[in-house]
């Protein structure tokens, strides 16, 4: 088979963004349904409170809903099986408590969003007021107020790695201990959460459009919250403007919204608005760490202790639950560095905050930090560069495969080449002249660094240890060639940003060579594609991109013994490529294989190709413990001490994602991830007050990075292929998002070290700036 | 968020804006980027808009040869791009710049602005410093250093609009300093500080305070405030 540019390995331009850059696609909030009517939900203004009643306007009735309505609709309830794991039933509205501000109560239907809000202005809700828990580290205390009373303590869950370190601290030369804390954040994609319902009379289905990443999973929640059996529910993404998790969950929204279709009769629809999102739904990443290493006088890692809290907030999500990033963080946090005995305990704390989402490098962009951190600490001690620290730690080349200290298996690659590359690429030797030369301290300069692994695509075996809600196995996909030659691919997993139309169609195309503009990916709507559960976790070139494979090269051998009776060659004989069946001799169209199977049948003898020419495959990786990205960040930082501002001067990624698909949308991967991973290094925080009200309620307050911050990244490739991939993918959807914080962070505290003071504290801003200037 | 409902009513001219927005509960719409996201909020509720963006007497822009007076509802992308005379040094323009992002100063207008006074806002504080006057629909002529009364307060009386601002020119050799502290470009100050110095005028400001725009007398003021202000002298040399 001959390379064409369309296939693997290719930078084809976006299939999508014809419609995408001329304004043409079509999101939740372009969909008019005749009838529809707009919701605008009552949420709680209070943080933790009981509920006594709520108020209603005269002729409330048939516009007004509360939880005494939805007779015999089950809350959302997202367990975990890991031992000890506490439940928590989350009320799709408020009933008996409401947890956190924002909370829903009621939900309101008028022709217009605004005459919507107007009664949701009437309604006025009755509290008693309880003491809110609003900071982790206090919810863990003995007596604190709490957030779920039969609990008897604030936590989802803890997890504990023991291991016996007495030896290896009393005979350790270095001993490094940091605590860290990260800031509760807000994924903010372009387009918010929306909800368009339906409730359809002929085929008595519920029809809920709703911008999701996973149209299968939210089926099987509405399914189950609803008590409808999962035939009467169809659930249809269309275009979909960016998730980074925030979209990978069932919403409360969601259930309501469609118990709502199939009451009234007539559609109804929520567009969520920015407040909304910032306030009450979007929250993600808060860390506690207090870290220790302990390390030869060589800076060589010895051990590694740590205890983490992670801020779960009051209920736990569908699937992914409340103990996901926590669990996580005990089973990542010595990333990709080898050492004789690791101790962790975690925990996922309840509060009267929103539930935290998974978001785009699910704790693994806080345990970077916590680790880097740690690392430029042993170096520090050690006397040496913070890279000569890491290449004494890193999992060497040879040892690959490789099973680290938590059982992870490290598929591939070779990171001590990939941090050297990255060293080489950034001018350390310039910054410490700089640094050795500065007279003042009105700017100062530093350069940083992390490296870390991103674990993609991990499957069953990984996943059935959590025990969730949701476990992916097969990934599926069906291939149809249409009567004209052309190609149809039905995935289960959402397009969202990551450009799957594109690449998932160069996969058929790398098989088929039929003409990339001839294939046309279906996905977004659980009528027309096979189960899967959606995009999440780096997973969709591997796992859809093999689905798709295939799928493809089992409908390429029954277009073979098509094409080989057209050609009088034995099946045996011919190859599908190229847009064709080649014998030895000659060729035949698969065009001229299609229009002959479907539309002049009478051509074959009985028998060929009796299944058809449409196929449904399922896959998984000859491993499922998923692929292993990794990358190094380097960057150099300037800091106006007098204002307190941070400036990237310079920014290097070398990154490896095995065989890459399509070069071009890993960079578009790389840097958007990267421009959100210097929003959480610089800028994004959501404060609460200590009644728990959330004090940024627009992004005036909630501060995002946009084209003026992103400085000019230099990113760089190493390709080793995975072993376990069909084409040698890895995932790398994530990893741009998990290595600026830390790599900013050291660069930072790597500029302050004259001044003797170091920030431990994310983002940082220039108020933290400054008031570490000040100590 | 959605607003609260209301009417509107789209005025021909300056006499019947004045005469709707005599009208209680009444407000004056201009470039919509501080009135809208505060109705959208429902932070205030009129039951009348009166649009005034079109209006040619509050578009107007004269030059003489001791200053240029700008309608209130001139852009500050009109301004920014230089479509309104200079008045030395390109500083209408530079500040002009500085506002927000290219979508808001689209639409945003310096006399909204100035009635807004937002003590962050660029405009307040630039134009006190350049001893600029309000020109209003009641025919008062208002030093800026009056016309801003305090956070979100104008010397305006219910009814009343603002229609221009008369900004001096400056002399040859004057100098001039503007410098903000923002997080990013385009976001409100968290201090900001402009000076100039026009032959016998020595004047620096300080803004983004909570209040008024504050002239600065001998004292220097401590913290962020300082900061900018003594970049602000360093830039007017
Ligand atoms: C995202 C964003 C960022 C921004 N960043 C900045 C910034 O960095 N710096 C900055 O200075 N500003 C900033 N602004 C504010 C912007 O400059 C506004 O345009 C300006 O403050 C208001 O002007 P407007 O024409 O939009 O007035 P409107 O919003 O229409 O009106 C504002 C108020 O003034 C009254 N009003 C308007 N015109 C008159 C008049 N002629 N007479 C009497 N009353 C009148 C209105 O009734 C209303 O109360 C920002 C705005 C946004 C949305």
């Amino acid at each position: 088979m001959t390379k064409t540019t369309h296939g693997i390995g290719h930078s084809v331009p976006r299939k999508e963004d014809d419609r995408y850059l001329r304004g043409r696609g079509e999101f939740i909030a372009d969909i008019a349904l005749p009838g529809a009517q707009n919701l605008a939900f009552v949420r709680s203004p209070v943080a933790h409170a009981r509920l006594r009643g709520i108020r209603l306007p005269p002729g409330a009735a048939g516009r007004i809903f509360t939880a005494a309505d939805l007779i015999g609709v089950q809350p959302i309830t997202a367990i975990s099986a890991l031992p000890g794991f506490k439940r928590s039933d989350q009320p799709v509205l408020a009933s008996g408590k409401v947890r956190y501000v924002g909370e829903a109560i009621a939900v309101c239907v008028a022709p217009t969003r605004a005459e919507a809000e107007d009664l949701a202005e009437q309604a006025e809700p009755e509290f008693d007021e309880l003491p809110p828990v609003v900071d982790m580290l206090e919810a863990r205390k003995p007596g604190a107020a709490l957030v779920h009373e039969h609990w008897g303590d604030n936590v989802f869950l803890e997890t504990v790695v023991e291991a016996d370190l007495d030896a290896i601290r009393a005979a350790a030369a270095i001993v490094v201990r940091r605590r860290l804390r990260t800031a509760r954040q807000c994924m903010s994609p372009l387009e918010g959460r929306g909800v368009v319902a339906v409730w359809d009379r002929r085929l008595e289905q519920l029809v809920l459009h709703t911008s999701t990443q996973m149209p299968h999973i939210v089926r099987s929640g509405l399914a189950e919250c609803l008590g409808l059996d999962e035939g009467r529910v169809r659930v249809v993404a269309p275009d979909v403007g960016g998730g980074f998790g925030y979209k990978g969950i069932l919403l409360p929204e969601e259930v309501v919204a469609g118990w709502l279709a199939k009451k009234l009769g007539h559609p109804v629809r929520w567009i969520e608005d920015r407040r909304e999102q910032l306030t009450g739904n979007a929250d993600c990443r808060e860390h506690f760490y207090d870290i220790a290493a302990y390390a030869d006088a060589d800076g060589k890692l010895l051990a590694l202790e740590a205890e983490a809290t992670v801020d779960a907030g009051a209920y736990s999500i569908y699937p992914f639950s409340a103990c996901l990033e926590a669990a996580q963080i005990a089973s990542i946090l010595p990333g990709p560095y080898t050492m004789q005995a690791y101790r962790c305990r975690t925990w996922s704390a309840a509060t009267n905050k929103p539930p935290i989402l998974p978001y785009r490098g699910v704790a693994r962009a806080g345990v970077c930090y916590a680790m880097e951190t740690i690392m430029d600490a042993i170096a520090h001690e050690a006397g040496i560069e913070p890279h000569e620290a890491r290449l004494r730690n890193l999992v060497p080349a040879e040892a690959m495969p490789f099973d680290n200290i938590t059982q992870k298996h490290f598929d591939s690659g070779d990171y001590p080449e990939c941090l050297r590359r990255a060293v080489a690429a950034i001018d350390i030797p310039t910054v410490r002249r700089r640094q050795a030369a500065q007279i003042d301290t009105k700017t100062l300069v530093g350069v940083g660094l992390s490296i870390f692994c991103e674990q993609a695509a991990h499957g069953t075996s990984v996943y059935a240890g959590w025990g969730i809600p949701m476990v992916p196995g097969f990934e599926q996909a069906v291939a149809r060639l249409t009567p004209d030659g052309g190609l149809e691919l039905r995935v289960g997993i959402q397009s969202h940003g990551q450009g799957l139309e594109t690449t998932l169609a160069q996969v058929g195309h790398e098989i088929l060579g039929i003409p990339i503009d001839r294939i046309m990916v279906v996905h977004g709507d659980t009528a027309l594609t096979p189960y899967s559960t959606g995009t999440w976790g780096s997973r969709c070139a591997v796992m859809a991109g093999g689905a798709v494979a295939s799928a493809c090269t089992e409908l390429a051998g029954r277009i073979a013994a098509i094409g080989a009776h057209l050609l009088q060659a034995a099946p045996e004989t011919v190859r599908v490529g190229r847009d064709v069946v080649a014998s030895a001799t000659a060729s035949v169209a698969i065009a001229d294989v299609a229009r002959t199977w479907y539309r002049r049948p009478q051509d074959l003898p009985a028998g060929v190709a009796g299944s058809g020419l449409e196929v449904t495959s399922g896959y998984k990786p000859v491993r499922d413990s998923g692929t292993f990205s990794y990358a190094a960040h380097a960057c150099i930082v300037e800091i106006d001490t007098d204002l307190g501002g941070v400036k990237i001067l310079d920014y290097v990624i070398v990154e490896d994602g095995g065989v890459l698909l399509n070069p071009m949308i890993v960079d578009g991967q790389v840097a958007g991830g990267t421009a959100q991973g210097i929003g959480t290094a610089l800028l994004e925080e959501m404060p609460f007050d200590e009644q728990g009200q959330p004090l940024a309620s627009t992004l005036a307050e909630y501060s995002l990075p946009g084209a003026t911050e992103m400085p000019k990244l230099r990113i760089f490739h190493m390709e080793t292929p995975s072993p376990y991939s069909t084409f040698g993918q890895k995932g790398i959807g994530e990893g741009g998002a998990i290595g600026p914080p830390a790599a900013i962070a050291n660069a930072v505290n790597d500029a302050l070290r004259p001044l003797g003071v170091a920030i431990h504290e994310l983002p940082i801003t220039p108020a933290r700036l400054l008031a570490a200037l000040a100590r | 968020m959605k607003a609260a409902s209301f009417d509107l009513a789209y005025p021909v001219d300056l006499a019947e804006a004045t005469a709707l927005l005599a009208r209680a509960d009444s407000r004056a719409l201009a470039g919509g980027q501080s009135l809208g996201p505060m109705l959208n909020f429902r932070l205030v509720r009129p039951s009348l808009l009166v649009p005034i963006a079109g209006l040619a007497a509050l578009r107007g822009v004269e030059e003489t040869a001791q200053s240029v007076t700008i309608g209130a509802c001139v852009t500050h992308a009109a301004i920014a791009d230089g479509l309104v005379p200079d008045i030395g040094l390109n500083v209408l323009a530079r500040v002009a710049e500085g506002i927000a992002y290219r979508a808001v100063r689209n639409r945003g207008t310096i006399g909204g602005s100035l009635c807004h006074a937002d003590p962050a806002a660029d405009w307040p504080t630039t134009l006190t410093a350049l001893g600029a006057d309000a020109l209003t629909s009641r025919g008062r002529r208002i030093p800026m250093q009056n016309f801003i009364r305090g956070a979100f307060q104008t010397a305006l009386q219910p009814g009343e609009l603002l229609v221009a601002v008369a900004v001096p020119k400056l002399g040859a050799g004057a100098r001039w300093g503007y410098v903000k502290a923002c997080r990013k470009p385009g976001e409100f100050a968290h201090a900001m500080a402009a000076v100039l110095i026009d032959g016998a005028v020595r004047r620096a400001v300080i803004g983004a305070t909570g209040g008024a725009p504050q002239m600065v007398g001998d004292a220097m003021p401590g913290g962020l405030p300082g900061v900018v202000l003594a970049r602000a002298l360093a830039e007017a040399g």
